[in-house]
């Protein structure tokens, strides 16, 4: 399994095969060899004055899957929100920091945040078809957009993309919500590509769901890697061995009066690396189940 | 066995025979049971009682005179059709009315406004008052503002207003239920899309509404189908032979009904029964729409 890039890497002092494979990822400098789709530096999140996630700094590279990874309440979460500006519509939250897409301020003055939207497509934890047919939630988004061109077209390339065509073919004006959790999901993530998104942002989208529907997500991921950028928040540490080119882990930083905590980036590398010989102490505790 | 009783105190009750407590909580099972049925019954059985004595009271009087014909002071000739179609008339201003301005209020309180601030949380304790103003109050106000002050005159449209104005409240509360009961992962799914606020709320969470908020609608106005004071304050005329207009003089079914109890005539009270009949009918249909609309949109989903 570890393979060409030994010369900059120590032996692995963790059997990656114990914990998780790491069957796809890239190496380090393949992947930042790509454009850097998201640069992220010394973002802070406050929710109400109190502070979420400070001081991260990372990049997402194009067509790669990243996964942020970590226990829960170290704000990953509240991180993936902030390259769609999701955040915007939670009360009281402030994002100071800068995160750049491909080069320009997310957060600009004049940067409108539905157009952000449109090219950064977000599927959540829970899968939320909307209470409409399965043809209307795909054509929801080209929609609301004006997108010109065939919408039965549309609908088509949406699902096939989405490996969940020849499933529902046959009843497109049916309720969504007759699916079942896992094709629900698939839908989510076929209304997303529907509207041609640049990146796709996904919010622990297989923890509500069974093995075999995680699995056909999975392999979707590794699909539509190919076509976009995708950033995946887990707490499945195998899911982000099995799906991620690069891996960040985060964790809960308590202060010493132990009163307040947020979240802050432990470690960024490719996944063969965070899983097989992370740099940082607290890392290599998380993905050896020792901690989290 | 052991029985859980968390409430005795075993250091000062006896252990109590387990075949006397069974049979003790098998008593009181039942008691409570037929206290519930007696209940029901007390609620329900007036209903009924009430229906049949209406019914029967009105049977004869319940022709095709009563439907068509004009009020006249001879019982046998008399007939409520003014009063019928100027409640219809009511019905549908009142829709026309209350709905557009109460969803638009709910959408606002809803998606829009920031409770933050206090002018917002202002406004919503008074919708929750003003839902629980007794309806002679706007009949008050309403005389006072709308049939005198912007001179609208004593008419159906004056009469349409005040009805609004009553049941108003209602439809905002039942459709901020509505609105409030469509999931958040809705919104974030559009909005996520691309979507602005506008198509968020349009598209989305009002289609999702619409079954709640039909509901709601409906039955406030069977309320205000069924109100009379404040009609009476404003001036629903009781003698009125001829069809009314929006803005000519009117007088409606329960006004009409009231005032032929108050005739010494048996007759008139029959007239009456059945008037009522007719009212109960107008509002069970308004009902049933209400329903097969709430129906019908689920089952779109």
């Amino acid at each position: 399994m570890v393979s060409e890039d030994m010369t900059q890497m120590e032996a692995p002092r963790i059997d990656s095969g114990r914990i998780a494979e790491v069957s796809h990822g890239l190496d380090r400098s393949e992947v930042e060899r790509r454009e850097k789709v998201f640069s992220v530096s010394g973002l802070e999140v406050s929710y109400h004055g109190n502070v979420a996630l400070d001081g991260v700094d990372l990049a997402v590279h194009k067509n790669t899957v990243t996964a942020f990874i970590g226990p829960s309440g170290c704000g990953k979460s509240t991180f993936i929100r902030c390259f769609n500006r999701m955040n915007d519509l939670v009360p009281g939250a402030k994002v100071s920091g800068t995160v750049l897409y491909h080069g320009e301020d997310l957060y600009a003055r004049d940067v409108d945040a539905v157009e952000i939207r449109r090219r950064i497509g977000m599927v959540f934890q829970k899968p939320n078809p909307f209470p409409k047919s399965i043809y209307d939630n795909i054509a929801f988004g080209p929609r609301v957009l004006g997108m010109k061109g065939s919408m039965d077209e549309r609908v088509e390339n949406a699902l096939r993309q989405a490996a969940l065509w020849d499933e529902v073919k046959d009843r497109l004006k049916e309720g969504a919500l007759g699916l079942s959790g896992g094709q629900q999901q698939r839908l989510c993530i076929a209304r997303a590509l529907a509207v041609n998104p640049d990146v796709i942002l996904m919010d622990e989208p297989a923890s509500a769901l069974d093995p075999i529907s995680t699995t056909r997500i999975e392999d979707l991921m590794h699909e539509l890697k190919r076509d976009y950028t995708i950033v995946i928040v887990t707490h499945n540490m195998q899911q982000a061995a099995r799906v991620a080119d690069m891996t960040a882990f985060f964790s809960v930083l308590v202060d010493e009066d132990g009163g307040r905590r947020h979240g802050i980036l432990v470690e960024y590398d490719s996944t063969r690396k965070i899983f097989t010989t992370p740099s940082d102490k607290r890392t290599e505790d998380y993905v050896t189940g020792r901690f989290g | 066995m052991t029985v859980f009783e968390p409430h005795v105190e075993r250091d000062h009750v006896p252990p109590p025979d387990e075949a006397t407590t069974r049979r003790g909580r098998a008593w009181k099972n039942r008691l409570f049971k037929a206290a519930m049925l007696f209940c029901m019954f007390v609620a329900f059985g007036t209903l009924v009682v009430l229906l049949v004595d209406t019914v029967v009271t009105g049977w004869p009087a319940l022709s095709s005179q009563l439907l068509t014909g004009l009020p006249s002071t001879v019982p046998d000739e008399a007939g409520a059709r003014p009063a019928i179609l100027a409640t219809l008339y009511l019905g549908a201003l009142v829709l026309l009315f209350s709905v557009p301005v109460g969803v638009l209020t709910a959408i606002y309180l809803e998606e829009y406004a920031n409770r933050e601030r206090w002018w917002n949380r202002v406004i919503e304790v008074n919708i929750q008052n003003l839902a629980a103003v007794p309806a002679i109050v706007y009949g008050i106000l309403g005389l006072a503002f709308i049939v005198r002050g912007i001179g609208v005159g004593r008419v159906v449209l004056a009469g349409g207003l005040i009805l609004t104005l009553v049941v108003l409240p209602t439809v905002v509360v039942a459709s901020r239920e509505a609105i409030r009961s469509v999931p958040d992962s809705i919104r974030q799914g559009a909005f996520a899309l691309g979507a602005t606020k506008w198509q968020v709320v349009w598209r989305q969470v009002l289609p999702a509404a619409i079954p709640g908020i039909a509901t709601g609608s409906i039955l406030a106005l069977s309320r205000a189908v069924g109100e009379t004071a404040p009609l009476i304050m404003v001036g629903a005329i009781t003698y009125v032979a001829f069809n009314p207009t929006l803005m000519g003089p009117y007088t409606a079914l329960p006004v009409q009904i009231y005032n032929w109890t108050k005739q010494p005539d048996v007759d008139f009270q029959t007239l009456a029964a059945a008037g009522a009949i007719v009212l109960l009918v107008i509002v069970l249909s308004m009902n049933a729409v209400a329903i097969f609309l709430r129906n019908r949109y689920r089952k779109q989903w």
